[in-house]
This record gives C-alpha cells, structure tokens and sequence, in this order.
C-alpha cells in the first residue's frame, strides 16, 4: 500500500497531477479552469481545449463527440460541441473567444479518450484566441478544485 | 431579470402544455427551442403523435438501428432528434412527457446524466405508486423485467430536458423495422423487441397517466398550464432546430452500407 501510493505521488509529480483525497477528481496545474467544466492550456495566442476529469466522470463513458468544423468562431462561454454519454448530450462550452483551428479527429473514432485521458489524448479543440485577457476570468487549478468539492457538495 | 433576484417564496413554476397529435418532429423542434431560448421552466405532454416514426439520438447510424429497405418501401420517416440515447418508433399509441428545467430550480439535482436520470424516477414513483412495480433500470422505466419507458436528455450550462417516450400502446409489425441495437441494456438478454417491452395500457388509461404526471410534477413545482401555439416558436425567430428528417438518399446510402 505505501508504496503504491509512493508510485502515485512520483507519477503525480512528473505529470503535473495533484491528486487528492479518494473521490475528488483530477486537476492540472498550468491549465485553466472554467465553471461549466472545460480546461484550457494557453500559450501565447493558441489555446488547447478538453473537458475536466471532474466533468468526464459525472458524464459517464462518452460515446460520440460532436465537434465544430475548422474555422468556426467559438465564443467564451458559449457551446461549441456537445459529447453524448449514457442517454444524454451535454454541451461543450468555450473558455476563450477565438477561432478553431484544429479538431481532434481521433475523438470521432475513439470518443472514450475523453474519459480516459481527459487532458492529454482526450483534447477537443485547438484554438486562436482573439482576446487573451478573457483567460484571466477562468479559474486557476486551486480555485477549480475548490468549486469542485463545493459543487459536489452541494 | 429582476424578479429573479427576489426570493422566490413557493416552488418554482412550471409551465404545462397539454397537445394531443402533434407531428414528433414538431414536438423536438419546439423543445429544442424551449430550452435554448426559454428561462422558463416547462413539461410537454403529447398524447400520441399523429404516424408512425422512427426517432435515433443524436449519434444514431440508420445502417446499425434500422431496417432500411422496408423502411424506405413502407416509406416510414426517420428522424435524427437532438438529444442522446436510443431509437425508438412512435405513433398515436406513444404518449410524450418532457421536462424542461433551469437547473437552478432543480437545485438539489447536479446537471448530469444520472441525477437527473434518478430524478425522473422519483417523480415517476408517485405516477405509478399502488398502479404497478415501477423501476428505472439501467436508464429505461420497466414494469419488471419489461420497458415501457425510453429515456433521453440533453444539458446546456444552465438548463436541461429530461423527455420519456412511454409505450402506451404499439403494434407488433412496428417494431420490425428496428434492429437490435449493438448498445443494449444488459437486462434486455438479446430478447426481441417484443418480449423486451409491453405497453402501459394493461395498466392504466391514458387520461390516468396524464393526470397522475401532472400532479406528480405538482408536488415539485407552481404549475400553470399554457396553449401549445404559445409555445410554438415564431417565425422571425432566429433559431434553427438541430433535429431533423433523414432524407431517402442518407437512407439509400445507409442500406447500401449496411452490414
């Protein structure tokens, strides 16, 4: 036991994971967080976009992911795509204003990376970002695992 | 937008509308438009629709759900809706029930698929309490081992529908234009549609149900009830539907791909 949690916490380490207690999600550190679920890893003007393992484990396994074509505009806050899980779809919302310039095909194929790797595999969109100052109204990973463990205890 | 930061004292309200016949397509169009457009809390009831029509979620492929040549011979309407889960054919024996929530007015509910799938059944306990063994199971109502009930929802950030097709009555040769699906529920046991399912007039009369709903969906919200052609979307409205009718060539195309 102690050393598999020793194996945890060097994997965590490496891949810039903060796990915590059983029963609380995954977060990334560098990346940004927005209310309704989505994270974001900036870099200068491109923005990569995915869903949270908070969110992909409340969804249950996703079996299709609806995604915007290439060159579509997507506005902070609003939905861009939808992935279906059990019998439902659930909105994607953007956390910056932009425009798609990638997708991830493998997704149309493979929706379950979504599930199994939410912010590496599983990445949905690639975007330009037209106003980086937007980034700063998103969450930081303390401040979303926070709202998380609020959320859930609601 | 100001009264709604007052404290509400009371439940929530929910709108009612009561339609008898109405096209199934129609029906999706305006819940659609209800829950992107609306702030409103809503349940459609649509006591059978007017032919029969095969409805597929928003993933569904024609080619592994349905039978296409006697499908496009019998010239039966398919329809891609734009909520998720299964097919399902329908006609005036099927009996609609859609709730439309702000999810804030559902507060003890999370927006995801299983809370809001857990929800539903509590308030179906009450329509079928002392009626008949009512469970949900594995998202499908059953009486016993037997759907009677097919599920599907669809959530925005705020807002969410829940809609039912519930199987108040079918007729067996309906079923044969639907294949079995490769995602089935494991207590459906590959049996055939038709010893799967079973219609929910040994029961109770249609009339029962709709009442037995509405008081159901009293005991959890303020309910007021409202014309269907105020709710029909107007005609400048600038909202375009996402379900619609599969044309015959996607159907064509389908049956020549079929495996």
């Amino acid at each position: 036991m102690a050393s598999r949690l020793l194996w945890a916490s060097k994997a965590a380490s490496y891949l810039k994971i903060s796990t915590f207690n059983r029963g609380f999600a995954s977060v990334v550190k560098d990346l940004k967080y927005a209310e309704s679920h989505e994270w974001v890893k900036v870099k200068g003007n491109s923005a990569t976009v995915g869903i949270t393992d908070h969110a992909q484990d409340h969804l249950g396994d996703v079996v299709y992911v609806e995604l915007p074509e290439v060159g579509a505009t997507v506005t902070q806050g609003s939905s861009f795509g939808a992935v279906e899980s059990v019998k439902a779809t659930s909105d994607i919302n953007s956390p910056v204003s932009g425009k798609v310039v990638e997708v991830n095909e493998e997704l149309s194929s493979s929706p379950g990376l979504v599930n199994g790797s939410p912010y590496e595999n599983g990445w949905i969109i690639k975007v330009e970002i037209s106003d980086t100052n937007e980034v700063s109204s998103l969450m930081d990973c303390e401040q979303y695992s926070k709202f998380c463990e609020e959320e859930d205890n609601h | 937008m100001a009264t709604r930061q007052v404290a509400r004292a009371g439940p929530p309200l929910m709108n009612i509308v009561k339609m008898k016949g109405v096209p199934i397509l129609q029906q999706l169009e305006v819940e659609e438009c209800l829950l992107r457009t609306s702030s409103e809390n809503w349940c459609i009831i649509n006591d059978g629709t007017d032919k029969p029509n095969i409805v597929m979620g928003i993933s569904g492929k024609p080619a592994e759900l349905v039978e296409i040549r006697p499908v496009l011979e019998d010239k039966i309407p398919v329809i891609r809706r734009f909520t998720g889960g299964g097919t399902v054919i329908v006609d005036h024996g099927t009996i609609f029930v859609s709730f439309i929530c702000n999810k804030d007015d559902v507060a003890d509910v999370q927006p995801y698929p299983r809370p809001i799938m857990s929800w539903s059944s509590l308030l179906y306990s009450q329509v079928f309490q002392g009626i008949a063994d009512f469970r949900l199971r594995e998202n499908d109502y059953v009486f016993g081992h037997r759907k009677f009930g097919g599920n599907a929802q669809s959530i925005t950030k705020n807002r969410w529908i829940h809609h039912t097709s519930f199987l108040w009555d079918y007729e067996a040769r309906n079923m044969s234009y639907l294949k079995l699906p490769k995602r089935a529920p494991e207590y459906r046991l590959a049996r055939d549609h038709l010893d799967f399912i079973c219609p929910m007039k040994d029961y109770l009369s249609r009339s029962d149900f709709i009442t037995r709903t509405i008081d159901a969906a009293e005991s959890h919200f303020s309910v007021e009830s409202t014309e269907f052609e105020a709710v029909k979307p107007p005609s400048n409205m600038k909202f375009t539907p996402t379900s619609r009718l599969l044309t015959n060539q996607e159907l064509e195309a389908a049956g020549n791909t079929s495996i």
